[in-house]
């Protein structure tokens, strides 16, 4: 087979790798190794401290009670776990249909140009300091009114918004070009062919996109100090209240002189980043499943 | 004028008004006797004289660079026929043009003119979607959509047009008879579509298309991921289908189209070199570039 230009025939030749060559091999080896297994340490160096440190604080009265009056014992955060909840679903609602909407016209009806534009939009969207989102909306909502669940909200979907948008336009991209043909050459008129083939196709992957927004608000802290901070310590459904949150509490709770309340701190962080860890895995489970109905 | 009845006009009705689909049907034996001759398989009575393509000085662009260079091919009613040439001839975006799926691709334009029957498929005014649905088109690789159900795939060209009638099971039924699946999947008509094998999902997107009971079926290069033996079901479902749809099949593969073609069309650089009965173009082609491509010499 090593028919060359040279002749006659040279010998195939054989090397050996250089002990240099395995050393560094071995040495980046070691380092890509070393450095995923930091990301991992992290990880579980803070969910293992907090674990630690909140477990002992943490019971039903904790989930249940509103907070008790500074120096008593006992209360817990409900007031938080509602307003958190109530500010993430105002969010959602806002963001989540127009994300999903710019996210489709980008990738199944805006020219390549626009599609582009869009994203860029998105990124740089998704690259500003929440706490610049908080000011903005403190100067358009607060100043001059009172802090609000909805100002909160708004200033939560606004961080939502790019998340849920670029990732349905990358999901969308995910879908392969074969069925929109497919449908296209039947005869289906555009707008049906997104709604009843490439939609349920990328549907898991969709979902998923929005469940990631939601983790990421749900944790927010800086935009809601402007917004909704200063809230009452019952349970309030109404967000044209400030509400309490997970995350400003545990703020308020760490800057507490009372060693008691760094401990709800720690309880109040447990909460939240189990509940945003479950989000996470269920978010990463559909979008599994949906990347396997995908390939087939 | 011409949307309406580009929209409506179905197989059943065509024998009215029409002077020209009678002026073909006079034409088609002397089409016929030229045909190979192992076609030993009797044709049925036909119900119509079936439907002509006509393409005339078609370009097609992708961008500014020009594919397709002023192509003219008429395309016989109730006859296969193939489309051969070297990669990047221009054989795919040709056909492509044909049911306007050409111009979905981003800065793909056409220019020329194509009829069906006597109807411009490109007339100002026409609606694209009522085009495709007269001119099937089954691809490369099988599509089959990943969230339907064997039954769904083939109704969904039904559904999804909005013509879904109250006998829907029925024609899903008959399509899948049609393509010879029935048998091997009526009991499981509820199972997803991608769980087939290659052959079989190419034969349900084969279903897929017919039941919308088009009057034109283009297939781009329906064998090439398929097995010997899927390739050769599909092939035997051509030779049936022509004698209701008027085919048009692009291939690599020379053998396919000695096999199932009645005419072979062979183009070169977006150029139309030679169009002649299969028998003919492979056995006595006139050009010579005809001749050095089907006996291997380039391509």
């Amino acid at each position: 087979m090593s028919a060359t230009i040279e002749s006659p025939n040279p010998p195939p030749k054989l090397f050996t790798t250089s002990a240099r060559r395995k050393r560094v091999n071995r040495s980046m080896e070691v380092l890509s190794t070393l450095a995923a297994g930091l990301a991992v340490a992290v990880l579980v160096i803070v969910v293992g401290s907090v674990v630690i440190k909140g477990v002992s604080a943490l019971n039903l009265d904790f989930l249940t009670e509103t907070p008790a009056p500074f120096g008593a014992p006992g209360g817990g955060i409900a007031n938080s776990i509602v307003g958190t909840f109530l500010l993430v679903a105002i969010a959602s609602v806002i963001a989540v249909p127009i994300g999903l909407l710019i996210g489709i016209h980008a990738s199944e009806f805006a020219r390549p140009r626009v599609s582009n534009a869009v994203r860029f939009a998105l990124d740089i969207l998704s690259g500003v300091p929440t706490i610049v989102t908080g000011v903005f909306i403190f100067g358009l909502l607060v100043a001059g009114h009172v802090q609000s669940g909805y100002a909160g909200s708004v200033a939560l979907a606004i961080i939502m918004l790019p998340i849920v948008a670029r990732s349905a336009q990358e999901v969308l991209r995910l879908v392969p070009n074969s069925l929109r043909e497919a449908a296209v050459a039947l005869g289906v008129a555009r707008w049906r062919m997104v709604l009843r083939v490439v939609l349920p196709t990328a549907a898991g992957g969709l979902i998923t996109g929005a469940v990631l927004g939601v983790a990421r608000v749900a944790g927010e802290t800086a935009p809601l100090l402007l917004t909704s901070s200063i809230a009452s310590n019952a349970v309030s459904w109404n967000p044209t209240q400030a509400l309490s949150s997970i995350p400003v509490t545990i703020f308020t709770l760490s800057e507490s002189p009372a060693p008691a309340d760094h401990a709800r701190g720690w309880a109040a962080a447990l909460v939240l980043i189990v509940g945003v860890l479950a989000l996470s895995v269920f978010a990463r489970s559909l979008h599994e499943r949906s990347r396997r109905r995908l390939r087939g | 004028m011409i949307q309406p009845r580009l929209s409506l006009k179905r197989n059943s009705e065509v024998s009215r008004t029409d002077p020209e689909p009678t002026s073909e049907a006079s034409k088609e034996p002397a089409v016929e006797s030229s045909a190979p001759e192992e076609r030993d398989r009797a044709r049925p009575a036909q119900t119509g004289p079936g439907h002509r393509v006509s393409v005339s000085d078609l370009h097609a662009y992708y961008g500014a660079t020009e594919a397709v260079k002023g192509v003219s091919i008429d395309f016989p009613p109730r006859e296969v026929t193939a489309i051969i040439g070297p990669s990047g001839c221009g054989k795919s975006t040709m056909v492509r043009c044909i049911n306007r799926m050409h111009e979905e691709i981003p800065h793909a334009r056409a220019e020329g003119r194509i009829m069906l029957d006597d109807n411009d498929l490109y007339a100002h005014g026409v609606d694209v979607t009522s085009v495709r649905r007269l001119i099937g088109m089954v691809f490369q690789k099988p599509n089959p959509f990943p969230t339907m159900s064997i039954f769904d795939n083939v109704a969904s060209g039904l559904r999804l047009t909005g013509n879904r009638g109250d006998n829907l099971r029925e024609r899903v039924h008959r399509s899948l008879r049609a393509v010879g699946l029935w048998g091997e999947v009526k009991n499981r008509l509820d199972s997803p579509g991608v769980g087939l094998s290659g052959g079989q999902q190419q034969r349900l997107c084969i279903a897929r298309t017919i039941a919308v009971e088009p009057e034109v079926i283009l297939m781009d290069e329906p064998c090439s991921a398929l097995d010997p033996v899927a390739t050769l079901k599909v092939e035997e479902l051509i030779d049936e289908l022509k004698e209701q749809y008027t085919i048009v099949i692009v291939t690599h593969n020379m053998q396919q189209a000695a096999r199932v073609a009645d005419s072979t069309v062979f183009m070169l650089d977006g150029h139309l070199i030679e169009h002649a009965p299969t028998k003919e173009l492979f056995t006595n082609p006139k050009d010579e570039r005809t001749e050095r491509y089907v006996t291997g010499k380039f391509g």
